[in-house]
């Protein structure tokens, strides 16, 4: 080897570290400036933001009058889809997560900041919070077309705000895995492909027909998988059908899910980032 | 004399595949060092150990006095990468890149803004500041890139293939402003598959050759090793039918021109000669007796160098 690694490999003591130039920000500086850039993000992606306002309004208006005089000739068919539409609705805004962080992962933006002194995990935070704002303002155009069309909540103040914090646990679970979802794909495309298994899940609860209306086998399922109780706790806050103990349930799948995703996500960060 | 980088005996492993293999590495404090080879040599793994990025399987390396494993974020808050692939936001405008770094580094609102705008200015990027960068060129994007990893001053600076499928002007105009960075008295860590870029920038250059280094010394030395410009015999339709380097001298090049002159002879009608650059390739069969870019490696790592 070189005269030069000679001279290094000699007696010289290490040189002591130059000062540090590059802070570490402070508190959670790091995670705003995320959430800002994915905030910015999310209004800048005009398609994604009309398409998760517009399909659940124009899935709404198509389940109200298309098929809602046939499910419930009585009219009250509003009542029963609006929660069901909101939860779909934060599925399809949660999807496009995947989609950003799959990019970030792969083009290598992700380095920059992991060869920077600050928690690079916080790029996700980042992602999911821009979700639920964005998800929560969908949801809100969504009630108020609701209205328009003859969505009448029975809802007190106090059961608002209930149903309102469950439907942002619930934008929280499904954007959770939205996001591990795209740091397990290989490409953007790849992580829009597997999220679709998620949006698929609500047909198959009691969001547009009740369960007992299913044959044996599916109505078994739908009466288990965790948007069904999600969907009659939402519902029994809003229009006040009976609860039983389909809150329980609700948050109980809502926290499971956000473990997962954080279990998985957090193994998934380290795994993806150690390899690229 | 102060060493910024120094990796004593670094290994990496994927898949089985020995990447790197006892790796030593000493760097000068204030130079520019050149990491030169062909793709799959093993370039960016070192450089992802270096910068914090990758453990290694073995070894120690310590970057600005930090060690990279016992103290990543002393490396991580002495240094700067710039990475192959342009690591800008695509969404955010050129400024808004500028800001959020500078944030990100831990300035203050006004202190970031106004970095940024200095940044904007020095890398020729003023009118171009508030358009998104989708819309940029390659060389735009490689110039925002160097000027996102100068948001804050660093110890030492990191280039993975800086120049890298850019046209020849955006090459050079990169070339000066690495040049000003390094005469501004960081230390300069770049890989490179250009003989020639190595050579303009480089105060020292070391040959990786499948995960180890080969040779390593100065430009002017390495270039010994080479010998000088490359003589070639071309057939009429610009086929090489034979090569020789030359050292060179004058006395050299007569000597290689004469020995193809008979080739020549023996060969095809209308035969021309030209005269080339000593080539990575030519390098590498110097120093290691075989040619550069062992495709298999290349291909079962991936495509990073």
């Amino acid at each position: 080897m070189s005269t030069l690694i000679d001279a290094v490999t000699g007696p010289t003591a290490p040189a002591p570290a130059p000062p540090a130039l590059r802070m570490r920000p402070r508190g959670l500086t790091a995670e705003a400036v995320f959430i800002g850039r994915s905030v910015t993000h999310s209004l800048r992606d005009t398609e994604a933001l009309l398409m998760a306002v517009l399909l659940p309004t124009l899935l709404m208006l198509l389940f109200t009058f298309v098929f809602g005089g046939a499910l419930d000739p009585s009219g009250g068919y509003v009542d029963y889809v609006v929660p069901s539409i909101i939860l779909l609705c934060a599925g399809f805004g949660a999807s496009s997560t995947a989609l950003y962080v799959a990019r970030d992962m792969t083009t290598g933006i992700i380095d920059r900041f992991r060869t920077m002194p600050l928690r690079a995990s916080a790029v996700l935070t980042g992602h999911v919070v821009a979700s639920v704002l964005r998800n929560l303002f969908a949801t809100g155009v969504v009630i108020a077309v609701a209205l328009l069309v003859g969505f009448r909540p029975t809802a007190t103040p106090a059961e608002w705000l209930a149903a309102v914090a469950l439907i942002a646990l619930y934008i929280l679970a499904i954007t959770s895995l939205f996001a591990a979802i795209g740091l397990a794909a290989s490409s953007p495309d790849a992580a829009n492909a597997y999220g679709f298994i998620l949006l698929f899940l609500p047909y198959l609860s009691s969001a547009f027909v009740p369960v007992d209306t299913l044959p044996g086998w599916l109505a078994w399922f739908a009466e288990h998988q965790p948007i069904t109780p999600i969907i009659e706790a939402i519902r029994s806050l809003l229009t006040g059908t009976p609860m039983g103990d389909a809150a329980w349930w609700a948050v109980g799948w809502c926290v499971l899910f956000i473990v997962i995703a954080a279990v998985w996500g957090t193994w998934l960060f380290r795994r993806r980032a150690g390899r690229r | 004399m102060t060493i910024a980088i120094e990796a004593r005996g670094i290994a990496k492993r994927f898949r089985g595949v020995e990447v790197l293999q006892d790796l030593h590495l000493a760097v000068e404090a204030g130079s520019v060092f050149g990491l030169l080879g062909p793709n799959g040599a093993g370039k960016t793994t070192t450089i992802d150990i270096l910068t914090t990025l990758l453990r290694p399987d073995a070894g120690t390396a310590t970057v600005a006095g930090a060690d990279v494993r016992r103290d990543p974020d002393g490396v991580r808050s002495r240094i700067s990468l710039t990475g192959q692939s342009a690591a800008v936001d695509e969404v955010l405008t050129g400024r808004e890149n500028l800001v959020m770094l500078a944030r990100l580094s831990g300035l203050g609102r006004r202190a970031a803004r106004a970095r940024a705008e200095e940044l904007l200015e020095r890398f020729d990027l003023a009118e171009a500041a508030a358009r998104r960068v989708a819309a940029y060129s390659g060389g735009m994007r490689r110039r925002l890139d160097l000027a996102l990893s100068l948001v804050v001053p660093a110890h030492v600076i990191f280039l993975d293939e800086p120049t890298t499928g850019l046209d020849t002007r955006s090459r050079q105009e990169l070339w000066h402003v690495i040049r000003e960075v390094a005469d501004a008295g960081a230390t300069v860590f770049l890989t490179t598959q250009y003989l020639e870029e190595a050579d303009r920038l480089a105060d020292r250059i070391a040959v990786l050759d499948r995960g180890r280094i080969a040779a390593e010394g100065t430009a002017p030395e390495l270039k010994a090793r080479v010998g000088g410009e490359v003589v070639e015999l071309l057939g009429p339709d610009g086929e090489v039918l034979a090569e020789r380097p030359t050292d060179g001298t004058v006395h050299g090049l007569r000597a290689a021109v004469d020995e193809l002159d008979r080739i020549a002879a023996s060969s095809a009608e209308g035969a021309r000669v030209a005269i080339r650059r000593p080539s990575l390739d030519d390098v590498f069969l110097a120093i290691t007796s075989r040619p550069a870019a062992p495709a298999h490696r290349a291909d079962l790592i991936g495509t990073k160098g």
